[in-house]
């Protein structure tokens, strides 16, 4: 074979590679930007406390019946929440949206999230596990008007 | 510990056309290396390229049915890498050497052993009931090249082979893998333990020091692969990668000091007291005089081989075939990254060291966007895993630190870092289907739902009897 080809074919393969790496990051990039518009929506406790106006339901909120969350038992007795249309992370952790004062419950523990006209509770791996109306979780459940959910020494429930 | 999430999308056809495109330079590499020899086009070519290309297609249809949301770049990157690995080591094969049909064979027994983990563990927070069985798993896999009988003795000095009929195995590889799985589940379960109780002393808050007692257990075995198996690599790999969990689980940054501190310390005692240890700092610190460069044990040769030899590759290589990366020692296992650098230059060495930035970073993503802290340390760490010993291997290699006998995954010659490294890969696609996937709320069974009716009782719900 002659040299020209030889020459030819080696950079051939070095462009190859590179447009096997230029496809990789163009087939990332689009997800990433799709994590970050995600991501960028929910605000935290501290900031909603702050800045009240972010608690607001963003424009086109998913039609639901349940409008506030409220503490029924467990040191935050008697806090209410508003619900949007984002989810709501429930723990100790000072990102959670609701940051339970409770020493049996988990830096992230749950994570309350609408789907479609319901909302939805699913446990993050907590150490004391998440009880909805006495059943531990072991999967995503709905969570109906009314119903109990137990984190740790807590207990929430939605209200209208 | 923060958590991404994202549309779910499965994209499995953007997978199927990145594959196909990672093949081709597998294939298109394994037939350059003979393009002007004889050897072009033989039996071999076609046999081992239509296997190859074949167990990536399997694999790519196994994740269409049982983990249709994993993350579409692992595959492709992967297979790009162990193509091309696989045709450098067929290159540097001397008439009559079969190494490079043996990597090919533990290439597919690797691909279907990451099959079937997929397969048959569904879903990764399984593992975390069996993380003290992993531990204990560990401590077995790190003592049996030490067992009389089992063990394949001292192989260029370091006592980490066992034999197992016609082969030798490396255990300490697949040890990696499982003791991530420990430092995963103990970390997730006592994070809040280790986080909250410390002193301050200054800017930094440090642990109780009951809490460090794993820590002092990792540096422990770290140390003790050092002695025993006189494995500096993976000495450093065992440490490194419980210092990053912890530092991951606890964003504490007094890990990492206290880590480092250990390392430097332990590093600076082992160089004095062993010889090996102090013979590898001597030859990269004086690679390039003539005493240590002809040392018969522990010199410098090998690695000034392999600089010379990235040298005439320079900018854009000799070209796949045309070079002469055998003169080096190992070139197809510990130095096939000079042989790489050799034949492929600068912007193809950059190319793969790209590709294994590529897959971390979708390593580390799996784990942002996954939702139980156990699969979120797990992921980190076996990517940590991975990184830290492409660091290792190609900082030695081009002389930026000390080089250890680690091998680069997916690259090198050798039969368990390839299974050990795909099995990581199989975990990490798994973590990532957790993660893109949409958060399954399909009805319970009957019988099995919680009551929903129980909103018009009192709050302590009534079980029907």
């Amino acid at each position: 074979m002659s040299e020209l080809t030889i020459t030819a074919l080696r950079f051939g393969f070095l462009i190859l590679l590179w447009v096997l790496i230029f496809s990789i990051v163009s087939a990332m990039r689009r997800d990433l930007m799709v994590g970050r518009k995600a991501a960028a929506g929910t605000p935290t406790a501290r900031q909603v406390r702050k800045n009240p106006e972010l608690a607001e339901a963003p424009p086109q909120p998913v039609k639901q019946q349940a409008h506030q969350l409220v503490v029924t038992e467990g040191p935050l007795k008697g806090t209410t929440l508003p619900l949007a249309a984002s989810p709501i992370l429930l723990g100790r952790a000072q990102e959670a949206t609701l940051v339970l004062e409770d020493d049996y419950a988990s830096g992230r523990h749950a994570r309350l999230f609408p789907q479609g006209s319901r909302w939805f509770i699913e446990d993050l791996g907590s150490t004391n596990g998440t009880y909805l109306a006495d059943q531990q979780l072991t999967r995503a459940l709905p969570v109906e008007l009314g119903v109990p959910v137990r984190i740790g020494k807590t207990v929430i429930e939605l209200r209208p | 510990m923060t958590q991404l999430s994202t549309i779910p999308k499965p994209r499995r056809n953007v997978e199927l056309l990145l594959l196909l495109l990672a093949l081709s330079v597998g294939i298109g590499a394994n037939m350059l290396v003979g393009v002007d020899k004889e050897k072009a086009f033989d039996s071999d070519f076609w046999f081992q390229s239509s296997l190859l290309a074949v167990a990536a297609l399997a694999f790519h249809v196994v994740l269409r049915i049982r983990a249709k949301y994993a993350d579409p770049v692992i595959l492709p990157l992967v297979v790009g890498l162990n193509g091309l690995g696989l045709a450098m080591i067929h290159r540097l094969d001397a008439p009559g050497d079969d190494t490079g049909n043996n990597q090919l064979r533990w290439t597919l027994i690797a691909m279907a052993v990451a099959i079937a983990v997929i397969w048959f563990l569904k879903d990764h927070r399984t593992l975390r009931r069996f993380i003290y069985i992993s531990l204990a798993v560990s401590a077995l896999l790190l003592i049996l090249p030490l067992v009389p009988g089992i063990s394949a003795g001292e192989i260029l000095g370091a006592r980490v082979w066992i034999r197992l009929g016609p082969m030798t195995f490396q255990p300490g590889e697949i040890a990696k893998i499982t003791l991530a799985i420990f430092f995963a589940g103990y970390l997730s379960s006592n994070r809040d333990l280790i986080l909250l109780a410390g002193r301050k002393i200054g800017p930094l808050q440090f642990p109780r020091f009951k809490d460090m007692g794993p820590m002092i257990t990792a540096w422990l075995v770290s140390i003790g692969v050092l002695i025993f198996q006189r494995d500096l690599g993976s000495s450093v790999l065992f440490f490194g990668l419980f210092i990053v969990m912890i530092y991951v689980a606890t964003s504490r940054i007094s890990w990492v000091v206290i880590g480092v501190a250990l390392i430097l310390g332990g590093g600076f005692v082992a160089s004095k007291v062993f010889s090996h240890v102090g013979l590898r700092i001597d030859g990269w610190l004086n690679a390039f005089t003539e005493e240590v460069y002809g040392r018969q044990f522990g010199g410098s040769y090998q690695i000034v081989e392999g600089l010379f030899g990235m040298a005439s590759g320079g900018l854009v290589g000799t070209g796949l075939g045309q070079g002469r990366p055998n003169l080096v020692p190992f070139a197809n296992s510990d130095m096939i990254i000079a042989s790489l650098g050799e034949e492929l230059g600068l912007i193809g060495l950059f190319a793969v060291v790209m590709m294994y930035l590529l897959l971390f970073t979708r390593g580390f993503r799996a784990a942002l966007g996954t939702r139980d802290a156990f699969g979120k340390l797990l992921a980190c760490g076996l990517s940590f895993a991975v990184a830290l010993q492409c660091f290792v291997v190609i900082g030695g290699v081009t002389r930026l630190i000390p080089l250890t006998g680690l091998t680069t995954p997916f690259l090198a010659a050798g039969g368990s870092s390839l299974l050990a490294n795909w099995i990581i890969v199989g975990l990490l696609l798994m973590i990532s289907h957790a993660a893109r996937g949409p958060v399954d709320t399909t009805p319970l069974p009957a019988g099995n739902e919680p009551a929903a009716e129980s909103s018009n009782k009192p709050t302590e719900a009534v079980k029907p009897l």
